[in-house]
């Protein structure tokens, strides 16, 4: 590690405080509460002192200064409010406003308009200029992007977050003077990866979306602040709704609040795709089939029918003749009490999920090795980085945006073996590209087996590449490895061990925004919540006070050949599409009673027998694990009319069987464990304890249907997640580190992994009702090639 | 081919060879060319750079920075290479000096660079001309061809063990290109846009490397002071102002011309003899002394001496000698506006007071010239000018404002003569019915 650089003394407005030579005078105000406006300085991306907003008196120097451009110097005496700086902000802002629209009271910008504050805080209320102003009609440049010229102020955050943040290179300026104009390097149009990046970030509101202008007005909207709801990275997203009268209506998604892991970035599916929500086809009441045909039916009726054919099943045919199979996209809470409720209320071990990645096997070589897993932070600021397989900028946008920003703003190395020439080889180190399928074969030959190499040098990477990449490896400590769905089993266990010695953090990519929180919550026939073996099912049995089923249960494919061969007699999906997924035969769902719990008609709903309509992400509240192991707090951004969460449907059905459903979720438990020592009040202060409670935004745990009550189970139990639930609750990203677990005997099955080759606009099956990753498939199938590469 | 003239006050130094068909190579042997760049081989960098301090020759292209000084501050040591930039961008209404010496001894701009780079230890010297001077360019490629052919630049130029490649470059026309940031982006393939600074050019520069960029004829001058010594050159200026200058006498003059003359020559002196007067018995009304970013002089201010800091003590910039005379038939409102047409053209619109505020001195200007003047159209334009002056990203927004405030300050009646609605006293239209409508 480079030394710390030294501190230099300055003063600024008469305060005396010390800051690193080379900080930028910007930034050194801002760390002593001194807010220096600006329009064109953007942190992390290059400097322009376009603006002029951020001019200071410098003493000794005659002229103003830019505080964007300037670095603090020893001595350096600094005046940010003198008159003649504030006269000169104030010209500055009226320069700028002569030429601008002034129509604030419809721009989609007004309320939350850099320009506006500025000019509210330093400007003058008066215009001196009476001239006629230039104006530009607005263009349409994608399905998401808009541009309003005589709106924009010219400070080149877009085309530089567009180039530099998202290495697409899409925009530019055209022209000169008072012609100077932002536009799309091809033309009239954008051929780019749509993710909205220069519309968040554009001060003003010149680019707007397609989605969302004309709208509605920020203060008309509630914001939460969520994770989305597609990939597997766990972006914070804030979600603007508002009611609407099926009770509320998502109208834009973005994290301008820069906080979390993603800072201001989201990709378009994270942006724009929350559209889905409100499809027309979306399935918002009970459907119960009836002569073949789904009649709409009350909650009740079809809770009860499913609960009566569920126990019908177990106790005429035996638990073993029923299956569930859980989702990649519901929360951590829902997935760890759907488990439970096959093992406990319908005593089978026949519970799966759609596998993106081999955890299992991740979870076994990391606990062998006693190595750690890497958070998405750690990708930003590992000094290396090692990608193999997967390509993130199609199927992990935010760690691909990690990895560039990484490379750009900390000069890390980044080193790249994969099959095709991906778009992220532009900031690699080194690239090697190896045959397809190969990936398995690349490992070997970093734990030493030379012969390994001649099978890898056909696409391209010649002997001394490999070797060169081998040894640069070796060399490199702390290490971030990061690889893809090609590597699954015994490869996986390779590779920790050739770079544990390294102190090297490891991510293994699944998809979907909680593939990782399935696994660790135990959706496995063979594995209990934390990678558990069925020896290890004690722990278990005590908190639950109820006996694990011992049998190992069948995995979804077996159940699908169990279904054919008549011996699985019910069937219970929640948020799952495994008959397209899996490509299985949905004519053996014909025979068993078949519950799917989802918003839309899909390949395996279609073969239902009872479809309960369920809310999303947004809809609810809970944790999600991202694919790196950051866990997260979801918040419910509204309720929409007669959907119902999973968490609450299982409960209910629960119920209906008979169970009581104090013994699946630790309600009363959770309040009364939680009173005294443990959370700090002393004994008998139990008011004191609720006051705590409150002011941290937690709520005594009394309602069946509070994930939070489980999230607490799910802490006491599952190794790596006793983190901080303070930290959760106020919305941060807390890891939880696998290593923990400590079993080596956890199986693995390769070969049920089925990555979801998701797009950068494809998301699944949920994606396909998102209109806009439609349009701007659409358009992309109609037209030229792809900017992005 | 330009019309060249001459007047008996004339130091002929850098026009020594104007006339005399230079352009071609043998021709400028005879006229002892590529001597001095021989000789500086042979003295070496710190002889070089003396020499030239010792000339107090100061910087042509605009800002009068002395030469030899620019020169020291190219570190001794690079991990990049270094480079000599010669700025032929010559775009400044009112400068017309660059062009002859491109025509007439384009040689003299090349051994000049040669010269520069020697004594900073570059290998690479770059002569960047303006795009409008499509002409020139091609004498100039002819030139550094004939250089090549001779093996006097290349590998081992002279037999002295030196490399040095000579290149040239074209602009693509804009003013604002002449700014040395900005040319570097330009000769880099960019757009052309000024640059953050520092660093400066002499440490960060042309592709990141220490460059040294100077005037097409402060590097013709280099030859020159190298032959005949920097002490002589100097004694032919006044204190610190070396040499001599080619100064563009412009406007309603008799003889108009590009004249070399002694740096601290009078000015009017040069107005009335060297440039042989007012044309058409007309009365002087105001001088623009160097180029049309220089604040005006009027008839009463040019009793002074054509140097830098003498200029600089009357209140405005000796810039790059174009000397723009100015009658009193004159409207100064137009004068300005015509100006500022200029260089709302020009501004690159990088930065938001430049760009914005040409843009809105040339409309209000344009509205007032035709009669739709209100009185505090006038406090405006100053407010507007004074506002930018200082605080742009490059100088072409002070080269904008400068001059404006000047008119404004200098010539108020003028304006005030246009008020609302009333005829302009100089031209025979009468005034507007109507406000102009400004479209874009
Ligand atoms: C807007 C602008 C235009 C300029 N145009 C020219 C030009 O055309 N030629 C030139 O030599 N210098 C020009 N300059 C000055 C250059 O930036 C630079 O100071 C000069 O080339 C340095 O050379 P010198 O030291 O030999 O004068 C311009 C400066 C500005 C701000
Ligand atoms: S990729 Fe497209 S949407 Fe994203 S910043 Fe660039 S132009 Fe904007
Ligand atoms: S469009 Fe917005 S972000 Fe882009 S330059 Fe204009 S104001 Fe800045
Ligand atoms: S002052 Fe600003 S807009 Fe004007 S030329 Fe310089 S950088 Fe460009
Ligand atoms: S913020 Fe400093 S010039 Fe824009």
């Amino acid at each position: 590690m480079a030394d710390a650089p030294k501190l230099v003394n300055i003063t600024v407005n008469g305060k005396k405080t010390t800051a690193p030579a080379g900080t930028l005078l910007i930034e050194a105000c801002k760390q002593i509460g001194i807010e220096v406006p600006s329009f064109c300085y953007y942190p992390g991306l290059s400097l322009q002192g376009a603006c002029r907003m951020c001019l200071v008196e410098i003493e000794k120097m005659p002229k103003l200064q830019t505080a964007c451009t300037t670095p603090v110097a020893e001595g350096m005496v600094v005046n940010t409010e003198s008159e003649k700086v504030v006269q000169s902000r104030k010209a500055m802002l009226e320069i700028v406003l002569a030429n601008h629209p002034l129509d604030c009271p419809v721009c989609d910008a007004g309320g939350e308009c850099e320009l506006q504050d500025m000019t509210y805080t330093y400007g003058a209320a008066e215009s001196k200029f009476i001239d006629i102003k230039s104006h530009r009609d607005e263009q349409q440049w994608s399905p998401v992007v808009f541009f309003d010229r005589p709106r924009c102020i010219l400070c080149y955050r877009c085309v530089r977050v567009c180039g530099e943040g998202m290495d697409v290179w899409a925009l530019g300026v055209q022209n000169r003077g008072q012609g100077s104009v932002i536009a799309p390097n091809k033309q009239d149009h954008l051929e780019c990866e749509e993710c909205g990046m220069c519309i968040d970030i554009c001060p003003v509101g010149a680019l707007t979306s397609g989605s969302y202008r004309y709208k509605t007005r920020p203060w008309e909207m509630n914001h939460v602040g969520t994770v989305c709801t597609h990939c597997g990275d766990g972006c914070l997203t804030t979600v603007g709704v508002r009611r609407s009268d099926t009770g509320m209506e998502i109208v834009r998604c973005d994290n301008r609040d820069k906080s979390g892991i993603n800072g201001d970035f989201l990709c378009v599916k994270g942006r724009y795709a929350f559209d889905f929500a409100a499809n027309q086809e979306r399935i918002t009441q009970p459907l119960i089939k009836r002569d073949g045909k789904f009649v709409p039916a009350t909650w009740t009726q079809a809770i009860e029918l499913v609960a009566d054919k569920f126990k019908q099943v177990v106790q005429k045919d035996g638990p073993q003749a029923i299956g569930v199979i859980g989702s990649n996209r519901t929360t951590n809470e829902e997935n760890y009490l759907l488990q439970k409720f096959a093992r406990l209320v319908l005593g089978t071990n026949n519970i799966d999920h759609h596998r993106t990645a081999d955890f299992p096997a991740f979870a076994k070589a990391i606990s062998e090795n006693k190595a750690r897993t890497a958070s998405m932070r750690d990708v930003f600021e590992a000094p290396a980085v090692l990608l193999i397989g997967n390509d993130p900028t199609e199927q992990h946008p935010l760690l691909a945006w990690q990895i560039r920003n990484n490379v750009r703003l900390h000069r890390s190395k980044f080193y790249i073996v994969n099959s095709q020439a991906i778009k992220l080889r532009r900031q690699a180190t080194q690239f090697v590209q190896i045959p397809t399928g190969a990936e398995a074969r690349f490992v070997d030959f970093l734990s030493g087996n030379d012969a390994a190499a001649g099978t890898l040098t056909q696409a391209g990477a010649s002997n001394e590449n490999l070797s060169q990449l081998r040894d640069a490896l070796k060399g490199e400590q702390n290490l971030v490895v990061i690889f893809g769905s090609e590597l699954r089993g015994a490869d996986i266990s390779a590779l920790v061990k050739f770079a544990a010695p390294q102190n090297a953090k490891f991510i293994c990519l699944g998809d979907y925004a909680n593939s990782r929180g399935a696994a660790d919550m135990g959706l496995f026939p063979d594995l209990l919540p934390g990678y558990a073996t069925f020896a290890g099912a004690a722990r278990y049995q005590q908190e639950w006070g109820a006996d694990v089923p011992a049998l190992v249960g069948m995995d979804l494919k077996q159940m699908f050949g169990a279904a054919r061969d008549g011996k699985l007699k019910a069937l219970y999906v929640v948020g799952s599409n495994p008959v397209s997924r899996y490509a299985l035969d949905p004519f053996v769902l014909q025979a068993p009673f078949v519950v799917v719990q989802d918003m839309f008609m899909t390949e395996t709903a279609i073969a239902a027998d009872v479809i309960l309509p369920a809310a999303f992400a947004y809809e609810k509240s809970g944790t999600f694990t991202s694919t790196c192991g950051d866990l997260q707090m979801l918040r419910k951004a509204g309720d929409v009319v007669s959907v119902k969460s999973d968490f609450e449907i299982v409960v209910r059905i629960a119920e209906k069987m008979g169970y009581d459903v104090r013994k699946l979720v630790p309600f009363g438990k959770g309040l009364r464990a939680d009173m005294g020592q443990s959370r700090g009040a002393q004994s008998g202060e139990a008011d004191r304890h609720s006051v705590w409670l409150q002011a941290r935004g937690l709520e005594p745990k009394v309602s069946p249907f509070d994930p939070l009550a489980t999230l607490d189970e799910i802490q006491r139990l599952i190794p790596g997640y006793d983190v901080s639930q303070i930290n959760l609750v106020s919305g941060n990203d807390e890891h939880t580190q696998l290593v923990q677990i400590q079993n080596a005997s956890i199986p693995s099955h390769p070969e049920l992994v089925v990555p979801s080759n998701d797009t950068l606009f494809t998301s699944g099956t949920l994606g396909r009702y998102s209109t806009v990753l439609n349009s701007v498939m659409e358009r992309r199938a109609t037209g030229k090639e792809v900017a992005a590469d | 081919m330009a019309y060249l003239v001459s007047h008996p006050d004339e130091v002929k130094v850098i026009s020594s060879r104007f006339g005399k068909g230079a352009a071609d190579i043998d021709r400028y042997l005879e006229l002892d060319g590529y001597k001095a760049v021989q000789m500086a081989l042979q003295m070496g960098s710190e002889a070089v750079i003396n020499e030239v301090k010792a000339s107090n020759l100061r910087g042509r292209g605009g800002a009068g920075f002395p030469t030899g000084m620019k020169w020291s501050f190219v570190p001794k040591e690079s991990a990049k290479p270094k480079y000599v930039l010669c700025n032929g961008d010559e775009s400044e209404p009112g400068t017309c000096k660059d062009r002859l010496i491109f025509e007439h001894d384009p040689h003299a701009v090349i051994e000049g660079a040669m010269i520069a780079a020697i004594a900073v230890n570059a290998h690479k010297a770059y002569i960047y001309i303006r795009g409008e001077y499509r002409y020139l360019l091609e004498i100039m490629q002819k030139s550094i061809a004939d250089v090549y052919a001779r093996g006097f630049a290349g590998k081992n130029i002279f037999g002295s063990g030196y490399d040095l490649d000579v290149y040239w470059h074209g602009g693509a026309g804009a003013y604002e290109v002449g700014e040395e940031s900005a040319l570097m982006e330009s000769l880099e393939g960019k757009r052309g846009v000024p640059r953050i600074r520092p660093p400066f050019p002499a440490v960060v520069g042309l592709w990141g490397g220490p460059t040294v960029i100077n005037n097409a004829e402060t590097l013709a001058s280099v030859p020159h002071i190298i032959m005949m010594g920097g002490q002589k050159y100097a004694d032919i200026g006044t204190p610190k102002n070396g040499g001599t200058r080619l100064f563009c006498l412009s406007g309603h003059l008799e003889k108009p011309g590009v004249y070399e003359l002694p740096m601290g020559y009078n000015l009017k002196k040069m107005i009335y003899e060297v440039g042989g007067g007012i044309s058409n018995g007309r009365k002087l009304k105001a001088v623009v002394p160097g180029g049309s970013s220089t604040p005006v002089l009027t008839a009463d201010e040019i009793d002074i001496a054509m140097d830098f800091d003498s200029v600089a003590k009357a209140g405005s910039m000796l810039g790059s000698g174009g000397v723009v005379v100015i009658d009193d038939a004159t409207c100064i409102v137009k004068f300005a506006l015509r100006t500022m047409q200029f260089y709302r053209h020009e501004s690159c619109g990088w930065c938001i007071p430049c760009r914005e505020g040409t843009d809105w001195l040339n409309k209000t200007l344009t509205r007032f010239h035709a009669g739709g003047g209100l009185a505090k159209d006038i406090d405006n334009i100053r407010y507007l000018a004074e506002n930018m002056l200082g605080r742009t990203f490059c100088p072409l927004g002070d080269a904008a404002a400068m001059p404006t405030i000047g008119f404004v300050k200098k010539f108020r009646e003028e304006f005030e003569a246009h008020l609302e609605g009333k005829p302009c006293p100089f031209e025979k239209h009468g005034a507007i019915s109507q406000l102009p409508v400004m479209s874009h």
